[in-house]
């Protein structure tokens, strides 16, 4: 069963590509996300995918390329992190509502300014309504996971829509760690090959892609991405149930780590839930009822089941990789307790920004929040709900 | 076979009446007459940049356009049609596409979306080797968002960000050459041109464009009735007068060699170009005569260069 291997975050991601072997792929470089395209060229290079690769002289046209490619009747991939994400972004919006699901690989880093190459959410953040599905890794082996489960979702035909895989910079990417990899041939049987319905190269039916849309259709075309989300849901765990079947490998909208009966918890995104794994281990055997829920599925915000998971908590602590810079509080955050407000779920919440630009959380920092929560719950009070964790100067 | 605008004509439109271009505008021609070169068994993807163009003729639910058709912004028409190329030639080789059909690949995009806001994408595009044409249609400013200065704009134009004034008497500076960018970019077919006398020149080279395999790139000057301001009639005198004066002139490059397509039996003076303009009505108010003589030197210097470089180009080696 599978294939043990040894690999970093993005080698296991161009791997995952390898496998998908997707007629296109168009892809600029960036820290820290190069490596995947330049593995991936190897591969083309060396005869082992049937990709067309278009070395474009920007993320701009990196995008731009996928989108003309999968309006061409492609499958189209890419890969970047931070201000490349940032260039592309006129481009997200033109790639979702254009409803062509194209895939992409994000290595989260921290985006510019000033300058950083280091890991924190707020490249993803900033594309967050977008109309991208977005899942999130917390080490290489959900990467991987996630690619290899994301083409059938966004092709899904209730779907349509682009999907991106998101790690963090670095601490995934570069980090090599133990991996079960799947087969080819399963690889290949289980993504399947994609037949669009409407595409630019059918001459029998020749088709216009990003008309002037005005007052009289636009509203109706966003409600149709708006749709197009919500169905994403059911077709996420449909997903992941045959891949389960395949792998044993359970996947959700996102994963409970010992929260059944917990008092507190964290709630985070990508591999400082590996960190709050370990601290959540050694409270419990202190006896503090301490647990973690780790978002898998951002985009769509699975609002109903994230709040039904937090309704018997007694006080949360949410960590945004990324400040929203808003004077209320990270985007994760304002989503949870937004989500837990209206399914008529009222537990005391905090906002907890923290690693940025690459800032370590250790053990440390995130046992002074579950300390913080136990405050919380001890005093039923919140003095400040917008919080930083890991800035120095600070109380 | 000899051009034969009657039998051209027998092409059915692939670009058809009923969009919504202006009146006297010279988009539309070269747009309908670049795609009549196209072999009638053949199948387009045209890429089309945000513009004039694209606005008035795909406008959901209709469209202007009976071939294959993507917009997707101002700057990236030509990496949009790198991407479909690139699908193409993937999808072909992987036998996902029927072996015994062509598609050729066109992009559209005015002088903003090109010279301007567009030139990387078009430069990366070319640069690559992709089989794809890509057409720029000048008008010489943004007309679209309502007559702005463009890297196009031929000096002392008065436009909405030059106006003529009392201090500044409309564009500073002289228009880009984009045409020698291209040709730098040492890809196998280069053009400028115009439509005139029965299109001919306009076709020929949209056919060689559309037919050489590899990047090409042809320049269509395309004068704007709004932006110029010249009688909507007068839109073939005009382009006629701007080969005439060699303001613009036809040539092609193949190989690194030039050739002049079209050498005028008697090279009028520019102003015969600028006085039907409204853009150029202050250069011929007293007292302004060396904006006249001004731009015609560089209309003379530009003309001369390209004489030499054709003499240069095409020399027998000794």
């Amino acid at each position: 069963m599978g294939i043990r291997e040894r690999l970093s975050g993005n080698e296991a991601s161009a791997i995952a590509m390898k496998q998908i072997n997707p007629d296109v792929v168009a892809a600029f470089p960036i820290t820290p996300s190069t490596e995947i395209p330049q593995y991936f060229s190897s591969f083309v290079s060396n005869g082992l995918v049937d990709t067309e690769f278009v070395a474009v002289e920007s993320e701009h046209s990196a995008m731009s390329a996928c989108i003309g490619a999968e309006a061409a009747g492609a499958r189209a991939m890419t890969a970047t992190s931070s201000n490349g994400l940032s260039f592309m972004w006129e481009m997200i919006y033109i790639a979702s509502s254009s409803r062509l699901p194209i895939v992409m690989s994000l290595v989260n880093r921290a985006v510019s300014g000033p300058l950083n190459i280091h890991n924190d959410h707020s490249d993803a953040m900033g594309v967050r309504d977008a109309g991208w599905i977005m899942l999130f890794s917390e080490n290489n082996q959900e990467a991987y996971d996630n690619l290899i489960m994301a083409h059938r979702i966004a092709e899904h035909k209730d779907v349509l829509l682009p999907l991106m895989v998101c790690q963090d910079g670095f601490i995934t990417s570069h980090s090599i760690e133990n991996i079960e990899l799947i087969e080819d041939e399963k690889v290949k049987d289980f993504v399947g090959t994609y037949h669009p319905e409407h595409y630019l190269l059918n001459d029998k039916e020749p088709i216009s892609v990003g008309p002037m849309d005005l007052q009289a259709f636009l509203a109706e075309h966003k409600y149709q991405q708006a749709v197009a989300m919500r169905n994403a849901k059911k077709v996420i765990l449909d997903v992941a149930a045959d891949f389960e079947k395949m792998t044993g490998r359970k996947y959700s909208f996102f994963e409970e780590y010992r929260l059944e009966d917990a008092d507190i918890a964290i709630v985070c995104m990508n591999s400082t839930a590996g960190t709050t794994k370990d601290v959540v281990d050694s409270l419990r055997e202190k006896g503090i009822k301490a647990g973690l829920l780790k978002v898998r599925v951002f985009r769509p915000f699975p609002a109903e089941e994230i709040a039904k998971a937090l309704s018997g908590l007694k006080a949360i602590a949410v960590l945004d990789k990324a400040d929203s810079l808003n004077a209320a509080g990270g985007a994760l955050f304002t989503d949870l307790t937004s989500a837990m407000y209206t399914n008529s779920v009222s537990v005391p919440t905090l906002s907890y920004i923290y690693g940025i630009g690459g800032r370590d959380t250790t053990s440390k920092d995130i046992e002074s929040v579950y300390t913080d929560l136990q405050e919380v719950v001890k005093s039923n009070h919140i003095e400040n709900p917008y919080r930083h964790l890991g800035v120095r100067g600070l109380n | 076979m000899a051009y034969n605008l009657k039998e051209v004509m027998t092409k059915p439109d692939r670009f058809t009446s009923g969009h919504r271009m202006c009146a006297g505008c010279g988009a539309p021609p070269v747009a309908r007459m670049v795609l009549r070169a196209v072999k009638p068994e053949d199948h387009v993807v045209v890429s089309n940049a945000t513009g004039c163009m694209e606005v008035s003729t795909c406008m959901y639910p209709y469209t202007a356009w009976t071939d294959s058709y993507i917009h997707t912004a101002f700057e990236n028409a030509a990496s949009t049609c790198s991407g479909a190329e690139a699908a193409y030639r993937s999808m072909k080789k992987q036998g996902k596409l029927p072996a015994d059909k062509d598609t050729k690949f066109i992009t559209f995009g005015g002088d903003g979306g090109t010279y301007d806001i567009g030139l990387q994408a078009l430069s990366g595009a070319m640069e690559r080797g992709h089989d794809m044409v890509y057409v720029c249609y000048d008008n010489g400013a943004y007309m679209n968002t309502g007559i702005q200065r463009s890297s196009a704009t031929p000096k002392f134009a008065d436009t909405t960000t030059t106006p003529a004034g009392s201090v500044i008497p409309g564009k500073a500076q002289c228009r880009k050459d984009l045409t020698s960018i291209m040709v730098s970019h040492h890809i196998p077919y280069v053009a400028q041109t115009l439509c005139m006398t029965n299109f001919k020149d306009l076709y020929e080279k949209a056919e060689k464009a559309i037919y050489t395999p590899g990047p090409a790139f042809l320049n269509v000057m395309a004068p704007c009735p709004r932006g110029w301001g010249y009688p909507t009639e007068m839109l073939m005198q005009i382009n006629k007068l701007a080969a005439d004066t060699c303001y613009w002139p036809l040539y092609e490059v193949v190989d690194g060699h030039y050739k002049i397509n079209y050498k005028p039996a008697k090279k009028l003076p520019v102003e015969e170009f600028l006085k039907p303009q409204k853009r150029f009505k202050h250069m011929f108010q007293p007292g302004n005569e060396w904006m006249i003589e001004e731009f015609q030197r560089i209309v003379d210097e530009r003309w001369q260069q390209l004489l030499d470089l054709e003499k240069l180009t095409n020399e027998e080696q000794a």
